[in-house]
């Protein structure tokens, strides 16, 4: 297990003071100064020698990121967006960083910031989180009145950061959907090239991370690149939190090292699965995009939750968010339900997802009582293949890889519900008459 | 998607603009933007003058929206009907935001749904009295808390039916139940406290 030492979010129960005073006991805001004077290329290659991958989704690396914004400020300055527009189903992590620390948050603002010659960052928070909205400003705020960010700092470095809000939006967890609805438009992906590097928010160079990737960052330059580095397995090093949810015993968010077994991950700290590990049907590892991994010698029991572990077993980390489900779960509904949520926030840019959502979820939704033929079981994966990679943003492929997933390990259950429907010919659904 | 459209006529008030406070404010929130990029404040306004308005958004209210920032109406207008947190018909005065994705649904959030039917009535609906409405909602990010409701600005985690139902009676005899989760427990910790970080202060 993780030692609490090497924990960053030190305050993620909120137990203890999340202000400037407390957040300053735990660290934050030390050798500040320091670190910006070593200058942009120090922070960079700092990041990069960690090998810390973001946070948000796509895991990819943080410095790498950071090295594609140019190298002189043209005539167009440069921008940091914070990502903390959290809503894939399964993940609540963002929310405890900035209610509970948000300090680290604003100094990893600053440090990004100064990494890539930005003076003005925007943290785009979804509008559901009121309260953490602000908690994020009152933090903030502390920091502008103690001169640690703002026009002639203390640090060196100007930098103004501002909190945005969105209003309920899935899509604008995209980059550059959420860039879109930070420029006051509906919340609709651009096409890639060109990136935001070259062409983000208001058509300046543009970096977008996640709140955890960035609030990690003051931990990683005051404890050193070599220390982040040494948790975790290659490629995938660090801490990350975990949210676990569904069906386990005490559900919680916490932090973990990179690759810790599924299973001790859900028995140390969530209590074990409702009814014992042998009472698992399925989980899903990295919130509702990801492909879910069944129960299985070869499949959940052997799952490393980092982003090659997952990767192992055909899904992926996504935002760490484990979904756990127990036999007792209808499996087919569950993922009915994720279908729905993705018909719910398509953002009706392309067809493929626009309409493909609906269908799928329709389908699905007969599927889970049995009411379908088997070869539209075919027909089904046929779609999210065609769904999968002919969108603009990656949201289609998130949609469609959940569905495969179902497919793909839990066939012969449809193919049951298929059975039992059509051998008892009844107006009421079958799972419905037979409980 | 979800087609989404404006409230009948009748239901329109008449005119709209901001308080002397709220325009104050809204300048406020102008200045956080580049010279030129009012236009990003559009999310931001449209959310103040649905709180003015008392929690739904008027046609009246986006066109006054529109003109204080320069917007075409129809620019703004998409806005309004794109972000699902922007009510576009009036609600109650507590508006209950049930999440039914799968996280909670895996933990009972059908069986919350089955209270909002009992207690409110249909989605949209708003009750006699005025006080409450609700509607479906998805994932809004308090997973390991789950099944859970945002009433107005709070979360109400952890809920069964009956510390729901507990929750809705509070507020209906005028007092503000306590936010968060509604049995023992700290936060986003597992039940029976921290498995981590027991030790530092």
């Amino acid at each position: 297990m993780l030692d609490d030492r090497d924990r960053i979010f030190r305050n993620l129960y909120g137990l203890h003071d999340w202000g400037l005073e407390g957040a300053r006991k735990r660290g934050a805001w030390d050798g500040t100064k320091g670190f910006i004077e070593k200058g942009r290329d120090w922070l960079v290659n700092e990041v990069k020698a960690s090998g810390q991958r973001g946070r948000g989704g796509a895991g990819f690396a943080t410095g790498l990121k950071w090295s594609f914004m140019p190298k002189q400020v043209g005539d167009r300055p440069h921008y940091l967006v914070v990502n903390a527009d959290e809503s894939e189903p399964g993940t609540c992590k963002d929310r405890e960083i900035m209610r509970h620390d948000p300090h680290l948050l604003v100094e990893g603002c600053l440090y990004a910031g100064a990494a890539m010659a930005a003076h003005t960052g925007y943290i785009y928070i979804r509008g559901e989180f009121v309260r953490e909205r602000e908690r994020l400003q009152a933090a903030i705020d502390q920091a502008y009145e103690a001169k640690l960010i703002g026009k002639n700092n203390v640090h060196g470095w100007d930098f103004d950061l501002h909190v945005h809000h969105g209003a309920g939006a899935y899509i604008c967890g995209e980059e550059t959907a959420l860039l879109e609805s930070l420029e006051g438009k509906k919340g609709q992906p651009r096409l890639k090239p060109p990136f935001p590097a070259n062409m983000g928010l208001y058509g300046c160079p543009t970096t977008v991370n996640n709140v955890e990737t960035i609030a990690q960052v003051p931990d990683i330059l005051r404890r050193g690149a070599a220390w982040f580095a040494g948790i975790g397995r290659q490629n995938n090093t660090g801490t990350k939190l975990f949210c676990i949810s569904g069906h386990v015993m005490k559900p919680c968010n916490v932090e973990e090292t990179m690759g810790i077994p599924l299973r001790e991950l859900i028995e140390r700290h969530a209590g074990g699965v409702r009814g014992g590990w042998d009472n698992l049907l399925a989980v899903i590892p990295g919130g509702s995009s990801m492909p879910l991994v069944p129960a299985g010698a070869d499949q959940a029991d052997t799952l490393l939750m980092d982003f090659d572990g997952c990767r192992d077993k055909k899904s992926a980390l996504g935002t760490a968010a484990v979904i756990v489900m127990d036999k007792s779960a209808d499996i087919v509904r569950a993922m009915a339900r994720i279908s729905y949520f993705y018909k719910h926030e398509s953002c009706g840019q392309c067809t493929p997802c626009r309409e493909g959502m609906g269908w799928m979820w329709r389908v699905l939704t007969r599927m889970a009582e049995g009411r379908a033929h088997k070869r539209e079981i075919d027909t089904l994966m046929e779609v999210t293949t065609q769904i999968e990679g002919h969108t603009i943003c990656a949201f289609g492929d998130g949609a469609a890889w959940p569905v495969q997933g179902l497919l793909r390990h839990f066939r012969p259950e449809i193919e049951r519900r298929i059975d039992l429907y059509t051998a008892n010919p009844h107006p009421e659904p079958v799972v419905a008459a037979a409980e | 998607m979800s087609v989404r459209r404006l409230a009948e006529p009748h239901l329109q008030p008449k005119e709209f603009s901001f308080t002397a406070d709220n325009l104050a404010w809204a300048k406020k929130q102008i200045a956080k933007y580049p010279e030129g990029r009012q236009q990003s404040a559009v999310i931001p306004l449209l959310w103040r003058a649905q709180e003015q308005v008392g929690g739904w958004l008027p046609q009246k209210a986006i066109e006054h929206v529109a003109e204080v920032l320069g917007m075409a109406r129809i620019r703004v207008l998409e806005v309004a009907t794109f972000y699902t947190m922007f009510n576009l018909e009036p609600v109650g005065k507590y508006h209950v935001q049930l999440c039914g994705t799968t996280p909670c649904m895996l933990r009972g959030s059908e069986e919350l749904k089955k209270v909002c039917q009992r207690r409110i009535g249909d989605q949209h609906h708003v009750t006699a009295d005025g006080k409450f409405s609700w509607i479906e909602v998805e994932c809004l990010g308090a997973c390991v808390n789950a099944p859970m409701a945002q009433i107005n600005y709070d979360y109400y985690e952890d809920l069964t039916p009956e510390t729901f139902e507990k929750v809705l009676d509070e507020l209906a005899s005028g007092r503000t139940p306590k936010p968060g989760p509604q049995i023992d427990r700290q936060l986003s910790a597992p039940v029976g406290g921290p498995t981590t970080l027991k030790a530092q202060g």
